[in-house]
Parts: structure tokens; C-alpha cells; sequence
């Protein structure tokens, strides 16, 4: 085999998370009431659009989750070696982006670094100039065709997605007409990302779009590769904050009594401290951990790996007492309701009036707060890698390149592409996330859609 | 009401000392007191004895939890946790690892601390009820809509980018005010003084404009849909009057639970805006205190904080009195 | 000369929807003009149209109003805002809503005073005691300066009186001003209305659904049916002979004792949503009366005579049957001929309760020290034979709900016994109760409430079935699940839909349909038709009625309504603050009434033939049960109150072999 599948801690939680989500969506297609506050949500123009740009994300984080190590072409006595360096599906599409590293800084579609060096031309003169690119532009001969290739190049590639673009619109049109979804804003949408993408990726080929970094590494490739980072902590500590949650936050309100009390203790006490110092305080112990246990980790991905998952782990442990107080104090008022009274008349045991009854009940202030979490997560991340706590310096994420950027602003003139990257790219991926989430949480809160006009 | 006090005050208690149990597994748990040690003495030139030196200076060379050692009452108190914890409830935080004291340098450090996080906190809660009352006043109109898109964007926008951006824009590129540092404890820089806070304020300020709004603008809305609202208008009282008078008054309800809770935890400072800003405050300090994996230092932060979060809680309730008839503390 | 002048109003949704579709009437000056119609007719939407104060996403979409002269779509906003609360004031429904809770009411009426009489200061806060006192506020210029909660709900009635009286206004939108009240509070705030009315002379547009108010305040009528009015008359024509078929119905589905041994005229179905029936009249669908033109043709306003009209194709020229309303008076009397009163022989007891207790403790201090009790329920001690209906009457607060939850073990009593079938109830282990728990089941009163939206009716059924054991396999449980849904009358296919997919009539229905999915003895109905209307209501009614003869069910009925216990109830037992004050079979307590509560009680209903008997009013509200009243609870309120009542308290006595009364003066 010329390749082993690896499965990191974090991929593991993905796929699980994936197929819980798939799982949902099987059960909740066969109920109908379930399905009607979701109708509302396709219902909305914005809500689809964003959906179509988050999707986007999600393929590029998912593609990212597929991990290998490539077998290496010496064999060790029959038996294959494989490389120490776990690549993912994603690194081998785009792997041009990944290899052609430049010396340093250059910015965006430069043809030459960003810094004077000191060389000399086939004459043997000593100059003091831009050192032209390895990659970037290689292909010109002349630098006066610069702008004219680029030019061209934008057209042809966005050409190019167009016409995929409407290939693919032309191919989902039935699919949305027949669900009565807002057809035309998805339907420019589609068109936009496609020809921007053709465009990028045409580009891509021949230039770094976004420049290079300190290390000449691809700004592009490495804003890519934060979506992943992202993605992970936004939705993996939901997985964590969302069992914690749920179960103290309806048993308290439920059993009442000692119960209540313990989880109102625990959660003071957890909320109580400003949750950056927590949340430090729990990252530097899981630091000196993993440092004083190198040998539990075979690559250098995996133990970025791990301190990310525990990352998530942490910050799930310190963020449910929010949700958790929130459904408590639902709760509370769905015990008084009356068809929870029926039940007890029945003498339903408890256990059985929190699953068929509570839970069933409080499902959209979950999902309302899940969708609201997910971009302030994403946001907590980068924050808390500039801080020093948040991911393996290693790993590439939106807080790691805003955090190397952040030293060079001082420059003249300034590098601002990879910290331009890193905050596009996160303004985008939030931007849609928070959208969806105001669409969702207008379709499930059952404050917000009042019945009109009852006289 | 100073019963009700009094069984707050003693609810804490608990609460407290569960904080600092936290804290204290969360270090030792994995960190045991050599480990510390050796880390602040430096791997390489590291003896026994020198551990065990460093150790009894501070207080590090009893056993964690229980002393099994000692007899009676000292079983419990003859501990790093006891010792440790016990001095915390009378406000004597100890010495940070280079030797400074800890209350020392938290009371010099909460001056600028507050000179940010004050008037932050003050124009901002002015600047957000505005601009909600302003998109409640012209709801369902274009204004609104394009007031809760801009909410929408400016929320989306990390927090970072507002400083960084801010830096550069105001203090690179207009040469207005300098990029960081701090003129003097408070205001007494004068003019001076005031250059170096305007710029983190601001920032400040704009950061929070997207949630803070938006989150206001809800509860607006749910206040209009009431009947007494119903009953304001069929007075006769203009939709201002209406507005002002009789939502923005029964709207402090639900947005004094969010925002009394944080007033004590002004002393704290902002993590961010301090240290990218250079100024000497708490949020600073506790940024190099995790850096520097200063254990007292962090502890004493926590529990500061803690204290200070549980001040808000009461204040919060306090605040229900004064603006609700119906709330009477007992 | 009218007041207010309204014609051909619409008010729509913005998709087009008609709430309010073409309405036209005309109140002259010092007139009540009432609006009559069950929930969802468009009542409320009329009066907040006339004022512009429609909810966001409704509009007026057409139509005139002239109020005092005055074109009111015509006004700027400014204008409006001088006519609202100036010209015409309104008061609400809901009470304890519609004042502002962190406002003083002086601060409230003052507001008011301000804008319409430019009354400020002192001046301002002398009038508003003034007002206050008017409205019957006892220490009214002490009150002044007290915030809405310290008022109980009759009390905040009044103050949205005292504040719509401020602006002196020529007319009182009132919208349903007493459905949320108690009966002798409702007939305290009607009494209120119309003394202001005689006083001042103004116009008064009652919004309603209660024929007995319609019978009390009204000088004109308009019936109300789905966005339309389908019928308008004086108050002496409609009650002598009403004419559109659903006014007949109305009058029809009431409940009273005359029908007792008859099931009710229901009105089948329930109102339809707004912009549902275009095509054909609205009513047809549930017509008794309705031909084909009826579901054809939309019929026209028909004016028979000076201030009456019609919507019915059957009083149209060349209808079919013109004139068929009959005679009212006939239609009683012939129910009255056919009831005869039935000499049970006394079946065996089912339920004996003995001096039940429910107490909440009052804590306080810093420890939470018990300091008092709440005494919920004061010793109650009641019998329920097999297959009889006891009614538990009593006004909001008393103690009944409390009861009746205590019964079934869902609050445990304080001390007492409850012995269903000779057997123990109190301090049983969960264990062993669950076992007893098949034979008394629930029927809540909000239908809203009572089925949970997540679950499918045939699981909502299933669920008593399967904690208990009953029916063996899930194949026996659909059966029974199918006979259940016959005997409440819903389609067999109901049980694969949602509650959400019901109407409240049909919601009470499933939940009569999950108690009796375990086979109970005893139904305990806490205020099961309350939250319906007239219509349903009645369906409800006929439906355990039919159910305990079918099933020889025993009924424990709790409920604020007399007509109903009148229709309904074998025996009565009337409770005041946590005791029940009187006891005895339908006929001796509603008829000769022997303590001064239940005659006032009884007094305080309005009734619909317009002949109350000698009204006693009762002053005051209900008092804490936290702080009840020494001696007997009820001596603060009663006129015949003597230095004894105030210290003892009286214990019961037998005025009949079956009738008892708690009084010292019975």
C-alpha cells in the first residue's frame, strides 16, 4: 500500500459528530412537526446562502479530516515506511500550494520577495535588489507581462467556474424548485463562489494569491487549512458542552432538591471564575502534561492533534454552565405544565418523563444556542492562540497567523496579507454561521414566531 | 435586606472555596511541587537539596490535601491547600515567584486597569442602549434592518482585527494618538494621560457595539409586544413617550441581569486590549502571570475574580430593587 | 345623532387575509353597543382598528369610522394620539397585564391627566385620587402612589377604568373587561361600568363572548362570526327572538338546569381561521339551517326592520323559510316539559375524603425558617358515589385546583385521608401507588397545556397505558387506542397527527381520551371547558355526559361556571379559601342557597333572561389564604357578619338530610 489511512483523535470526533448529524437528519425527515421549523429556515434567502458558503467550508475541513502517511520509496527490509508527516486529502489537491514554499515574505501576487537581497546576475555583478520568486510567476519571462497574465488568467479561471457553476446549478434546479427554495439568491450564490473559486484556483497555479509568509510558506494554503482548526472547535466542544448540559441542566430543574443544589453549586462555582483564566489555568497544566510525556506520540500531528482536541475538551468543560442554567430554568416551567402532570398521574417514572417529555421540549433552545455557540467559538480560538493558550503552536490556525503576522506590522511597509487572510477568511466562515444561526433561532424560538393577528 | 446580605455573603463561602479546590487540582494535578521547582529554578542546574530549598521558602514542602502526619485539626490545616487557601479569605494573596507581593501590585495595577475599563463600560452601555432604542423606534423599517446587518457584520469581525486595525489606522497611519503605553497612573498625565486610554477605549467601545445592540434591540421588541405597552398608546402617549417612558424603564430589568454582574469585574481589566497596549494593568499582569505559569499569581486572580463575580451577583439583585416595585429582597 | 359611526370596515393581514371583513354599525351617545362572538371572530381587532392601535403585520384596509365628528383614518398620527384616550378610551382583558408594572398607577392615570386636561402636579395628583375613589378604591389617596402588583386583578380593573375615565372620554371601548375576573368581581366591575355610564353619559362599546354580560349591559347588539357581523339587533329583539342560525345556537348550546337530562344543542366544529371560507356564508359548514346557496352564495346584509339586520340567505327577499327563528321563551319550555328529575337510589361511595389538609410552609430568614403555613386546603372532607358528578365550585384562589391535585397524589397531602374504593391513598410508597393510580385519572384545563406537542395522539394514549401495565402487547393497545378515539368521538386516523394539528375542542377531547385509556373510576375535570367557547364547550359537556352513563363514571368537577355545575352536577360543594362552606345535591344549593356565599355567588352570575334575584354584591376580594381572615374566613365580606363570625369559626351543620352549611347564621 502506498499510503496508511490515519485516523487522529480529532478525526474520530469529527465522524462522529458527522454521523450523529446524519443520523438526526434521518429521523427528523420522517416527522413532520419536526421538519416544519426547518421548512421556515429553507424558506430563507439568507439562511440557504449562508448554508451554501458554510457547506463550502465544511467540504474543505472535511477533505482536510482525511489523514494519511504517504509510504516512503525505501523499504526497511521488505516491510513499508511511511513518512512521519501525516498529509490529508486536502494537502495532496492542493499540493503545489503546499510545496512551493518561497524564502520569505513576498506579497500577493508578487513576482519578487519582499526584501532586497544581495546577489549576483549571470555576469557576475554583485546587485542589491529583489530576488525574483521560485514559483510565483516563474513563468514569465518578462516582468512587463505581469499584469496582462494576471488579467488573463482571472478571466479564463472565472470563465472556467462559471461554466461549472451553472453546470452544477443547472443540475440542483430541479432539486430546489421541487422543495420551493428561495431559487435565485442560491442560484447567483452558487455562480459567484464558482467563478471566484475558478478564478483562485487558476491563479493559484501560476501565483500565491495571497502571498507567502515568513517562511515563504502560501498564505492561501495556510488560511485553508485554518478552516479545518476552526470548524473542529466550534462544533467538537459542542460535543462536549451539549451531554454536560442537557443532562444537569433537566435534572436540576426536574428533581429539584439536593440534585438542584449540587449542579447550582457546580456550575457557580465554574462560573464564577472569569472563564480566560480557566480555561489558561486548565491549557498550561495540559501543556506541562503532554511536554513531560513526549513518548505518547508518534508524530508531531498527533500531538498538535491532541492538545487540540483537548483544547475543545476544556473549552467545553468551561462553557456549559450557560446552557445548562438556561434549561434549568425551562425546566422548571415545563414541570408545571400540565400534560408533565398527566404523566405523573400515570406514575411515569422520572426517567421517563425527562426523556419523552423534558427533552423533547427544550431540543430548540439546544440547537438555538449549538448554532449561536459555533461562531463565538471560532472567534475564542483565535483570541486564546494569540494569548498563548489556545492551539499547538504548530498547528496552522486562524489565531497562530494572526499571532505570527501581528510582529511584522511594525515592518515598513507593512506586511498585511497574512493578517488580511486570516481575518477575511474568519469574517466570512462567521459572518455565514452567525446568518444561519439568526434564521434557525427565528424559526425555532417559539417567542419570536407569535401567531398573527388572533383576534 | 441586610438579613437577605448577610445569607449571601455566607453563601459564597461554599462557593469560594470550591473555586480555590479547582484551581488547586488543576496545577497540582499534574504539576506536583517539584515540578515546580525545577521549572523555576531552570532543568539543568537543579539539585535535591535546592528543590527542597525552594520548596520550604515557599510553603511548598507539606503534603497537598490531608496530612496524615500531622494530628488532629492540623490533618487539614497543616497542608499546601490549607495554607495556601486560608490566608486568600483574608485578601493576603502572598508573594508571586519573583518575590513581589501579590496585594501590593494588584492595588497599584487596578488604577489603570480601571482607567480603561470604566469609561469603556460607561460610553459603551450609553452608546448601545442608543443605538438599540434607535432601531426599536424605526423597527421594521429599512433603518432597522440595515442597523441589525451592521450589528450582524460588526459581531462577525474578531476582536483582534478591532485592535490591530485600530493601531494601525489611528496611531500608523493618522499619527493621532501613540500606538501603546501609559501616561501615568489615572488621569493625573493630564492631557498626556488621556492620549494613551482614548484609542483602547474606543476600541473597546466598537467591539462590543454588534451583540451588545443587537441583544438590547430584542428585548426592546419583546417589551413593545406587551399589553401595558397597548395600554401607553391607547392613552394617547406618542410612540417617543411610549418608548421612553414606559419600555426603556421595564427593558432595565432584563439588561441590568447582564450588565451589573460585570461592573466588579471592571477591576479585573481586559486581557487583550491591556497587554496589546502595554498597559500596566490586571489583565496584563495575569497574562504574564500565565505565561510565566506563576501559580500564585494566577490563584490569587482567580480568586479575586471569583470574589468580585459574586459581588456582581449581589449587586445585581440589589440593582432588581431599584428599578422593580415588585422585588423585595428577603 | 350617532357617537361613533362605523362603515364597511376591513382590517387584513399583510398577505390579504381578512381579520375584520366589512363591518358597519353605529353607537349613539350614552348607548352600550355590545360585540358578541366566540374567540377568533375579529371582536378585538374591530375596536384596536377604530383606535389604530392594530399589532405589527395587520392594517386597515378600508372603510370609514366617524367618532364624535370626526373621520378617524382621516387624522394625521398626532391628531390619533389626541382622540385616544381624549375622545375614546379603552380597557383590556387581561388586567394584571395591561398596566405597567414599574410604574405607580398614579404615575399611570397622571399620564393621562396630562395629555388630555393638562392637569400636572398637585392639581394632577389630586384628581387622580379623585378618579381613584370614583372607581370605588377604598384609601384612594393613599393608593395613589402604589405600583400595579399591590393591587388583586378586580382592583387593576378598576384603575384602566379610573385612567380611561381621565381623558373624560364620549366613549369606552371595554374588551372583554371581566373575563379574567372572578363573578363576583365581574359583577362588581359591571356594576362600576354602568354607574359611570349613568354618570357621565358617555357611549360604551363592549367587546364580549358572555350572552349573560350581553343580557346585563347591553342596549344593541352585533353578532360576530368570522370577521363579519351576521346578525344586529336591540338587546330585547335578539334574547325574544334571535334570528341569524348561529345566534341560535349560541343561545341553544348554554348550559342550565332545564336542559339537565338533555345532551346540549352543540354547535358542531369550531370557528374557522381567518381567510379559510371565501367562496358561500362563513357559517355554513356548521349550520343546521344551510342549503346548497348557503355554500354557494355569500349572503348579503339584510335590514328587516329600523336598527335590526341580518346576514342569512334565509331571511333575504325570496329566501326559503323567511322568519323560521322561533320564539326563545318556547324553545325553554319545551325543554323544561321534558325533564323529569330521577330518583336514583344512593349508589355505593367511591371516593371518601376526610378532613384533608394541604399546607405550603412560608420561609424566612437567614436559615429559611419555617414561619407559617399557606393553608391551601383547611380541612376538606367530601364523598363521590359510583357513577355521580360532584361539583367543586369557587372563585380563583380558593383552594380548589390544590384539591383536587392533592386527590390524586400529585401534591401530597398535609394530613387527612382519601380512600378510593375503601382504600388508602395518603403515604403510600410510590411503588404501591402506582398500582391504585388506573382507577382516578385527570382532565386538565387548558387543552393547550395538556397534550405534549412532541408526541403523536396514539402515543399520548399509549403512555398511561404502558405505565400501568394495561393491555397486553402493543397490538391490544392500538385496538383499545382505536375504541377510545370512537367513544371521544375523533376519526380513528386522528392518532398517527400532532396535538398542534387540533382544536382546542378536539384537544379536550384526546385528553378525555388519555384518562380514560387506563379505565378510571373517577374523573377528576379540573375546569376542563373553561378556556373554550360556548360552541365546543357545549360538545365537551354532552361528551362526559354520554361518558358516565356509558362507563358509570364518577366526576369530580371542579369549576368557577354555575351553568355548568347546574346542567352537570348530582352534588355541590361550594368552597371558600381552603373549606368547603356548603354542601348538598344540585337542586338544594343552587335553589335555596342557605350561606350568604353561595347566595351571593349565585347572585353575581348574570344570566341571560335578565332577571338576577335580588342582587347581593359582595364587597372586597378574596384574602390571602397566607393570612386568612379569624372566626369564619368569609365574616370580612359578608352583611350578615356578627361579633361571633369575626371570632369563631362555625362548624358544620345538617340544614337537610343531604345539605349541610358551614354558617353560624344558617
Amino acid at each position: 500500500m502506498s499510503f496508511m489511512p490515519i485516523i487522529l483523535w480529532s478525526d474520530a470526533l469529527v465522524f462522529l459528530l458527522l454521523a450523529s448529524g446524519v443520523a438526526t437528519v434521518w429521523y427528523i425527515r420522517r416527522r413532520e412537526h419536526l421538519l416544519l421549523p426547518w421548512r421556515r429556515v429553507a424558506q430563507s434567502a439568507t439562511a440557504m446562502v449562508s448554508l451554501l458558503v458554510l457547506s463550502l467550508f465544511l467540504l474543505v475541513g472535511l477533505l482536510d479530516t482525511l489523514h494519511y502517511r504517504a509510504a516512503l520509496p525505501k523499504t526497511n527490509g521488505g516491510e513499508t515506511v511511511y513518512s512521519p508527516e501525516v498529509l490529508s486529502v486536502f494537502d495532496k489537491l492542493v499540493e503545489p500550494l503546499r510545496l512551493q514554499t518561497e524564502k520569505t515574505y513576498s506579497a500577493p501576487f508578487a513576482l519578487t520577495l519582499y526584501a532586497k537581497e544581495t546577489m549576483s546576475d549571470a555576469q557576475g555583478n554583485v546587485l542589491h535588489d529583489y530576488p525574483r520568486l521560485r514559483y510565483g510567476g516563474a513563468h514569465l519571462a518578462d516582468e512587463a507581462q505581469h499584469n496582462g497574465d494576471v488579467l488573463k488568467r482571472t478571466l479564463l479561471g472565472a470563465l472556467g467556474g462559471l461554466l461549472a457553476g451553472l453546470l452544477i446549478a443547472l443540475a440542483g434546479r430541479r432539486w430546489l424548485v421541487q422543495r420551493s427554495l428561495p431559487l435565485r439568491p442560491m442560484l447567483i450564490t452558487t455562480l459567484a463562489i464558482a467563478a471566484l473559486a475558478g478564478a483562485t484556483a487558476c491563479l493559484a497555479s501560476a501565483y500565491h494569491v495571497l502571498g507567502t509568509d515568513k517562511v515563504g510558506q502560501d498564505v492561501l494554503y495556510l488560511a485553508l487549512k485554518s478552516i479545518r482548526t476552526g470548524l473542529i472547535i466550534g462544533t467538537v466542544t459542542t460535543l462536549v458542552t451539549l451531554p454536560l448540559a442537557l443532562l444537569l441542566g433537566i435534572a436540576a430543574g426536574y428533581l429539584r432538591g439536593w440534585v438542584d443544589d449540587v449542579i447550582q453549586y457546580v456550575y457557580t462555582v465554574l462560573s464564577s471564575i472569569p472563564s480566560v483564566l480557566l480555561i489558561a489555568a486548565a491549557v498550561l497544566m495540559m501543556q506541562v502534561t503532554i511536554d513531560t510525556h513526549p513518548h505518547w506520540f508518534d508524530t508531531a500531528a498527533s500531538r498538535a492533534d491532541l492538545r487540540l482536541v483537548f483544547l475543545c475538551l476544556i473549552l467545553g468543560v468551561t462553557s456549559w454552565t450557560g446552557l445548562c442554567r438556561l434549561l434549568r430554568g425551562e425546566t422548571l416551567k415545563l414541570r408545571e405544565l400540565e400534560y408533565i402532570q398527566a404523566a405523573q398521574s400515570f406514575g411515569v417514572s422520572s426517567l421517563r418523563i425527562l426523556t419523552r417529555h423534558i427533552m423533547p421540549n427544550v431540543m430548540h433552545i439546544i440547537l438555538i444556542a449549538l448554532v449561536m455557540d459555533f461562531s463565538a467559538l471560532v472567534l475564542a480560538e483565535a483570541v486564546l492562540s494569540y494569548v498563548g493558550v489556545g492551539v499547538d503552536p504548530s498547528m496552522i490556525s486562524f489565531g497562530t497567523m494572526i499571532n505570527a503576522a501581528r510582529l511584522e506590522m511594525g515592518r515598513e511597509p507593512m506586511v498585511w496579507w497574512a493578517l488580511a487572510a486570516a481575518f477575511g477568511f474568519m469574517l466570512v466562515l462567521v459572518l455565514a454561521a452567525n446568518l444561519f444561526a439568526d434564521a434557525v433561532r427565528d424559526a425555532f424560538d417559539p417567542r419570536l414566531n407569535r401567531t398573527e393577528g388572533s383576534a | 435586606m441586610l438579613t437577605y446580605l448577610l445569607r449571601r455573603i455566607l453563601y459564597a463561602v461554599p462557593i469560594l472555596i470550591g473555586v480555590n479546590l479547582l484551581t488547586f487540582t488543576l496545577f497540582f494535578v499534574v504539576n506536583t511541587p517539584d515540578d515546580m521547582a525545577r521549572m523555576q529554578l531552570g532543568i539543568k542546574r537543579v539539585t535535591p537539596e535546592a528543590i527542597e530549598k525552594w520548596k520550604q521558602q515557599r510553603g511548598y514542602d507539606k503534603p497537598l490535601l490531608v496530612n496524615s502526619a500531622a494530628s488532629g485539626a492540623g490533618k487539614i490545616t497543616d497542608t499546601i491547600f490549607w495554607q495556601k487557601s486560608a490566608s486568600m479569605f483574608a485578601f493576603d494573596f502572598g508573594y508571586s515567584d519573583d518575590g513581589r507581593g501579590i496585594g501590593r501590585e494588584i492595588v497599584t495595577r487596578m488604577g489603570p486597569s480601571l482607567a480603561i475599563a470604566l469609561p469603556t463600560f460607561l460610553i459603551g452601555l450609553v452608546a448601545y442602549v442608543s443605538f438599540a432604542l434607535l432601531m426599536t423606534l424605526f423597527r421594521a423599517t429599512a433603518l432597522d434592518i440595515a442597523g441589525v446587518a451592521l450589528c450582524v457584520l460588526l459581531m462577525s469581525i474578531s476582536g483582534l482585527f478591532y485592535i490591530i486595525g485600530g493601531q494601525f489606522v489611528v496611531s500608523k497611519l493618522w499619527h493621532l494618538v501613540p500606538i501603546s503605553g501609559y501616561g501615568g497612573s489615572g488621569y493625573d498625565g493630564g492631557m498626556n494621560g488621556f492620549k494613551f486610554v482614548v484609542l483602547p477605549i474606543a476600541i473597546g467601545v466598537v467591539s462590543g457595539i454588534g451583540s451588545s445592540s443587537r441583544w438590547y434591540r430584542t428585548i426592546f421588541l419583546e417589551e413593545i409586544g406587551k399589553d401595558y405597552v397597548r395600554t401607553a398608546r391607547a392613552k394617547g402617549l406618542s410612540e417617543l413617550a411610549v418608548l421612553f417612558r414606559h419600555v426603556l424603564k421595564n427593558a432595565m430589568i432584563p439588561i441590568l441581569t447582564g450588565v451589573v454582574v460585570v461592573i466588579p469585574l471592571l477591576f479585573m481589566g481586559s486581557l487583550l486590549t491591556e497587554s496589546f497596549f502595554g498597559i500596566p494593568g490586571l489583565g496584563s499582569y495575569t497574562i504574564d502571570a500565565i505565561n510565566a505559569q506563576d501559580f500564585s499569581v494566577v490563584r490569587a486572580m482567580v480568586f479575586l475574580g471569583s470574589v468580585l463575580y459574586i459581588a456582581g451577583l449581589i449587586l445585581t439583585d440589589i440593582s432588581y430593587t431599584m428599578v422593580d416595585p415588585r422585588v423585595r429582597l428577603s | 345623532m350617532s357617537l361613533l359611526k362605523v362603515e364597511n370596515l376591513i382590517t387584513q393581514l399583510h398577505n390579504g387575509t381578512r381579520i375584520v371583513d366589512d363591518i358597519s354599525f353605529g353607537i349613539l351617545a350614552g348607548e352600550t353597543f355590545a360585540l358578541l362572538g366566540e374567540s377568533g371572530c375579529g371582536k378585538s381587532m374591530t375596536a384596536l382598528s377604530l383606535l389604530r392601535l392594530l399589532p405589527d403585520g395587520v392594517v386597515h384596509a378600508g372603510g370609514t369610522a366617524q367618532l364624535d365628528g370626526a373621520e378617524l383614518f382621516g387624522l394625521r398620527e398626532r391628531e390619533m394620539c389626541g382622540v385616544r384616550g381624549g375622545t375614546a378610551a379603552m380597557i383590556f382583558q387581561e388586567p394584571a397585564l395591561s398596566l405597567n408594572p414599574v410604574l405607580t398607577v398614579g404615575q399611570q392615570i397622571a399620564e393621562a391627566l396630562a395629555l388630555h386636561q393638562g392637569l400636572r402636579g398637585a392639581a394632577a395628583q389630586q384628581r387622580c385620587a379623585e378618579l381613584l375613589a370614583q372607581v370605588g378604591i377604598p384609601d384612594a389617596a393613599r393608593r395613589v402612589a402604589e405600583y400595579p402588583f399591590q393591587f388583586s386583578g378586580g382592583m387593576k380593573q378598576r384603575v384602566m377604568i379610573a385612567m380611561a375615565l381621565a381623558g373624560q372620554p364620549k366613549l369606552l371601548i371595554a374588551d372583554e373587561p371581566t373575563t379574567a375576573l372572578d363573578v363576583t368581581i365581574q359583577a362588581q366591575v359591571l356594576q362600576l361600568l354602568r354607574d359611570t355610564q349613568d354618570a357621565t353619559g358617555m357611549s360604551l362599546l363592549l367587546i364580549t363572548h358572555d350572552l349573560g354580560v350581553v343580557a346585563e349591559m347591553a342596549h344593541r347588539v352585533g353578532v360576530m362570526y368570522a370577521g363579519q357581523i351576521v346578525e344586529q339587533a336591540s338587546r330585547e329583539q335578539l334574547f325574544a327572538k334571535p334570528l341569524h342560525p348561529y345566534t341560535q345556537q349560541l343561545f341553544a348550546a348554554l348550559p342550565d338546569a332545564a336542559r339537565r337530562n338533555q345532551p346540549l344543542a352543540a354547535i358542531p366544529g369550531s370557528v374557522p381561521p381567518p381567510g379559510s371560507i371565501t367562496r358561500g356564508c362563513r357559517f355554513a359548514p356548521r349550520c343546521g339551517k344551510a342549503w346548497a346557496l348557503c355554500s354557494e352564495q355569500t349572503p348579503e346584509w339584510t335590514v328587516l326592520e329600523e336598527g335590526r339586520g341580518v346576514r342569512c340567505h334565509l331571511y333575504e327577499e325570496g329566501g326559503r323559510g323567511k322568519g323560521e327563528g322561533k320564539n326563545r321563551e318556547a324553545d325553554v319550555a319545551e325543554s323544561v316539559s321534558g325533564s323529569t328529575p330521577s330518583p336514583f337510589p344512593l349508589p355505593p361511595s367511591l371516593l371518601q375524603v376526610e378532613n384533608l389538609q394541604v399546607h405550603f410552609p412560608i420561609r424566612k430568614g437567614i436559615l429559611q425558617r419555617v414561619i407559617g403555613q399557606v393553608k391551601a386546603v383547611d380541612g376538606v372532607s367530601l364523598e363521590i358515589p359510583q357513577g355521580r358528578t360532584l361539583a367543586l365550585v369557587g372563585e380563583s384562589g380558593c383552594g380548589k385546583t390544590t384539591l383536587g391535585k392533592a386527590l390524586l397524589q400529585l401534591i401530597p397531602p398535609t394530613a387527612g385521608s382519601v380512600r378510593l374504593a375503601g382504600r388508602e391513598l395518603t403515604g403510600l410508597a410510590a411503588r404501591e401507588l402506582r398500582t391504585r393510580r388506573a382507577a382516578m385519572q385527570m382532565v386538565f384545563q387548558d387543552p393547550y397545556a395538556s397534550l405534549n406537542p412532541k408526541m403523536r395522539v396514539a402515543e399520548i394514549l399509549e403512555e398511561g397505558m404502558a405505565a400501568l401495565n394495561i393491555g397486553s402487547g402493543s397490538a391490544a393497545r392500538q385496538t383499545l387506542i382505536d375504541t377510545l378515539l370512537d367513544q371521544v368521538g375523533l376519526a380513528r386516523g386522528a392518532k398517527w397527527r400532532y396535538p398542534h394539528e387540533f382544536s382546542g375542542g378536539q384537544r379536550q377531547r384526546i385528553a378525555i381520551a388519555r384518562a380514560l385509556a387506563v379505565s378510571p373510576q373517577l374523573l377528576i375535570c379540573d375546569e376542563p371547558t373553561s378556556a373554550l367557547d360556548v360552541s365546543v364547550q357545549a360538545q365537551i359537556l354532552n361528551l362526559l355526559k354520554s361518558l358516565q352513563q356509558e362507563l358509570n363514571l364518577s366526576y369530580l368537577f371542579i369549576t368557577h361556571n354555575l351553568a355548568v355545575v347546574e346542567y352537570l352536577a348530582h352534588e355541590v360543594c361550594v368552597m371558600y379559601l381552603g373549606r368547603i362552606v356548603e354542601h348538598g345535591k344540585a337542586e338544594e344549593v343552587l335553589r335555596a342557597p342557605r350561606h350568604p356565599y353561595t347566595q351571593a355567588l349565585l347572585s353575581a352570575v348574570p344570566r341571560i333572561d335578565g332577571k338576577g334575584r335580588g342582587r347581593i354584591r359582595l364587597d372586597g376580594d378574596l384574602p390571602s389564604p397566607a393570612n386568612p381572615p379569624p372566626g369564619c374566613h368569609f365574616a370580612p365580606r359578608c352583611a350578615l357578619a356578627t361579633a361571633r363570625c369575626r371570632e369563631a369559626s362555625p362548624e358544620e351543620r345538617n340544614v337537610a338530610a343531604t345539605h349541610s352549611v358551614r354558617c353560624h347564621h344558617a
